[in-house]
């Protein structure tokens, strides 16, 4: 617990929740600025200056309101279900953040930086659509079949890339670069065509996934929490194990800090490379799984939605730690649920999402910079 | 040391598509048109017979292929670029005439629609050069395409003057630029990650500026005027290629001094020898004399200001008004276009204009209702770079200290 404790007000830790801060106050610079109110009460500033001020605070407080009760915690209904229900949405949408932010932080770790989630992402959709789908099988080997299938595809796509990085040294950002386009446009095909395309329609949209293959919902049909969560917590833990406990994580992250060396160590640096990026693809896999069989229910060009960014977000944000990622995914994810509520209530563009989102990381990433803001002098023995 | 037989080797196995045109071909004749309303002389529609084109296409890869072993092996030389522009002409010319079987090509229209998608790529690449030559890996392309977009059709709104909006859009690739070279270069943060955010970043910034302020006063704030075309005396009348090149707005023409500009800057200049430089071995710059973080910060921002203008003809030059996200991934394309055309100017704008090309050619396919899906074409870009990149098709490597911050010590 002391341990907790310490971690919590370590320098890091702190700049970290320093960067957070920042980001949401200059989110709230742009959610003032978009306000009519506050745009009227500008042009007679110096007159009413108190106008001025209130105004900004009503868009801003009103905005962020909005946002916690979107994404924790109701006070506002009087129903249980419907207070809870935002920490819910919360949870939905931090499974797949966080499970291909998993991945991205074992290949981070390991050395690799693997931009290529969206297309793992797609890949594992694809595969777990094509056995939910296609492949007649009785209720609850249907569905653990599919997510193997997610799996095996994510990893199959992860792995061509550590392939080829291996055989012939290419750079993996380029790769996962143009992969993600590949991938976003293979599916966009294949749903055009009889193997994904709901029969009968004209919209490049699958038919819905049967009830043999669905992850069963935990909480009831009200809200959307169903066994991918369960699926994603078993994943921080087994990556955690992975990284720190055995000896392929161990290998992985000898790989990551530096290759010569573990050349010399005796370690198959080619054979690693395309382990690391199959883990990796494997663990967004599982997050295209989950959204096809989970949340989605269909097969759409949409499945990555802006997951792949997201992932890189939460990665860095939890430092590549596995349970760090988790507190990332959460985070995130209840950006995404309340700006939702955001946009309906208060008529905030949902996109200041990506602002906060943005600035979070590269705050983070650039501790002088935040130093700077509030200026707080540099630790001894520089702390990161 | 013995060549690697990677590239006859590949250009063997690409040469299958080749024999498979020919396989496939039915016979059938294409029709070529060639004309156009402003020629001198108007060339004749040219008729070629399908398997015949073909035969040809693979004949030329063949040899082609047979060549490249030939230089591999008894002269022990790589296979000189020429050999593969002609194996990569046969290629397309096969393929082109194949797909528009038993209907008509119209090669003007198909060529100026390309252009057209190219002229962003083309300046989005151009920044990726100025960038990556220097040392600063440029993944931002998009955002700094979409920040010229966004700005140049809010300035040229505001002061009803499009040249106001040209500069606005230079001054907005330039800050979204700055913030990369200051993040890469101040704060040593990994170039790979502050690309990637930035391009959301802007996404993020345009799209809730665009839904707040854009949206509700169209006429205040996004309706700029749009560039004329201009047509260029005699080079306009060239048939075919005439009023495709030389009757366009003055951000293509713009973009034709830009790519010579950059070429001319980069490698017969001083100041391009110390990008380069830079950009190589940045401790022996430095040790010169040779300021390393200025040089940063000015390559990566002309290259940011250029890119701003390839931006600003989504908006000034095509469309007009600006749309949310409206760049659509360009500057990804762009950056496939850079590391297929190996960090050269010159040759990053013929990789642009190709995947313009490729890009445009669904439109020409979709009018003659042909069954081969668009989302093919469109892969080319990417599949191609992946292919480039994997080395292939001869050694690709960017400049040695791209992506390595360089710490005076």
């Amino acid at each position: 617990m002391n341990k907790i404790v310490k971690e919590i007000f370590s320098p890091s830790m702190r700049l970290t929740l320093l960067a957070v801060l920042a980001s949401f106050v200059f989110g709230g610079v742009l959610v003032a600025f978009a306000s009519s109110e506050v745009q009227t009460a500008a042009t007679y500033l110096f007159a009413r200056p108190g106008d001025f001020f209130l105004a900004v605070w009503n868009a801003v407080f009103g905005a962020y309101d909005a946002l916690f009760r979107g994404s924790i915690f109701n006070y506002k209904v009087d129903n249980l279900l419907g207070m809870i229900k935002p920490i819910t949405e919360t949870l939905a949408y931090a499974t797949p953040i966080t499970l291909a932010g998993l991945g991205l932080a074992v290949a981070f770790r390991s050395g690799l930086f693997n931009i290529g989630a969206t297309g793992q992402i797609v890949f594992g959709a694809m595969f777990a659509g094509f056995v939910a789908l296609n492949v007649p099988l009785p209720a609850g080997l249907h569905l653990v079949v599919a997510v193997i299938a997610g799996i095996l595809g994510g990893a199959f796509y992860g792995a061509l890339v550590g392939f080829l990085k291996a055989a012939t040294g290419a750079n993996e950002v380029i790769l996962t670069i143009m992969f993600n386009y590949i991938a976003a446009l293979l599916l966009a095909f294949l749903l055009k065509t009889p193997i994904f395309q709901a029969p009968g329609s004209q919209n490049p949209i699958s038919s819905a996934v049967p009830e043999s293959a669905k992850f069963p919902f935990i909480f009831g049909d009200q809200v959307r929490i169903h066994g991918g969560l369960i699926l994603m917590l078993v994943a921080v833990v087994a990556v955690w194990w992975l990284l720190n406990r055995s000896s392929t994580g161990f290998q992985f992250r000898a790989l990551g800090h530096n290759p010569s060396a573990a050349k010399v160590a005796g370690i198959n640096i080619g054979l690693t490379y395309v382990l690391v990026m199959a883990v990796s693809g494997a663990l967004s896999g599982i997050a295209g799984a989950t959204q096809i069989l989970g949340t989605e229910k269909f097969l759409t060009g949409g499945v990555a939605a802006s997951f792949g960014f997201d992932a890189i977000t939460v990665a860095l944000l939890g430092r590549n730690n596995p349970f760090g990622v988790l507190a990332a995914g959460i985070l995130f994810g209840g950006l995404r649920a309340g700006a939702v509520t955001m946009q309906a209530n208060q008529g905030v563009p949902i996109d200041i999402v990506l602002v906060v989102q943005s600035l979070i990381v590269l705050f983070i990433a650039a501790p002088p910079l935040v130093r700077s803001m509030f200026r707080i002098k540099a630790e001894k023995g520089g702390a990161k | 040391m013995k060549q690697s037989l990677r590239t006859p080797i590949s250009l063997a196995v690409i040469s299958l598509i080749g024999l498979w045109l020919l396989v496939a071909s039915t016979g059938a004749t294409t029709m070529i048109k060639t004309a156009t309303d402003t020629d001198i002389f108007a060339l004749p529609d040219i008729a070629i017979n399908t398997t015949v084109s073909s035969a040809i296409a693979f004949a030329l890869m063949v040899l082609v292929a047979a060549a490249s072993f030939y230089f591999a092996r008894k002269l022990n030389k790589k296979t000189p670029l020429w050999l593969i522009l002609i194996y990569g002409f046969g290629l397309i010319y096969g393929i082109l005439v194949w797909l528009f079987a038993g209907a008509t090509m119209p090669i003007s229209a198909l060529l100026s629609g390309a252009l057209a998608l190219a002229v962003p790529l083309v300046f989005g690449s151009l920044a990726g050069v100025l960038s990556e030559r220097v040392g600063i890996v440029n993944i931002a392309i998009d955002s700094q395409l979409l920040a010229g977009a966004f700005i140049s059709a809010l300035a040229a709104t505001l002061s009803h003057n499009l040249y106001v909006g040209l500069i606005g859009a230079i001054i907005g690739g330039a800050i979204v630029s700055w913030v990369l070279a200051t993040f890469a270069i101040k704060y040593v943060v990994d170039q790979i990650i502050v690309g990637v955010v930035l391009n959301v970043l802007i996404v993020g910034i345009t799209n809730f500026f665009y839904s707040t302020l854009f949206a509700d006063n169209v006429s205040l704030f996004n309706q700029p005027p749009r560039f004329d075309r201009i047509l260029i005396p005699l080079l306009g009348q060239i048939p075919v290629i005439g009023p495709v090149l030389f009757n366009q707005t003055l951000i293509v023409y713009l973009m034709y001094l830009a790519v010579a500009g950059v070429w001319v800057a980069l490698f017969k200049t001083r100041w391009g020898l110390r990008v380069r430089a830079v950009g190589e071995y940045p401790k022996a710059a430095d040790t010169v004399g040779i300021k390393v973080f200025r040089t940063r910060y000015i390559s990566v921002m002309i290259g940011g200001a250029l890119a701003g203008l390839g931006g600003a003809f989504f908006t000034l030059g095509q469309v007009g008004a600006f749309g949310k996200e409206m760049t659509n991934g360009a500057g990804y394309i762009a950056l496939a276009a850079l590391i297929f055309g190996r960090w050269n100017p010159i040759y990053a704008a013929f990789a642009g204009l190709l995947f313009g090309f490729a890009q445009n050619l669904q439109y020409g396919l979709a009018i003659i209702g042909s069954p081969v899906p668009s989302e093919f074409l469109l892969m080319l870009p990417y599949a191609l770079t992946a292919i480039a990149v994997a080395g292939l098709v001869g050694k690709v490597t960017g400049p040695a200290a791209a992506g390595k911050p360089y710490i005076k010590s």
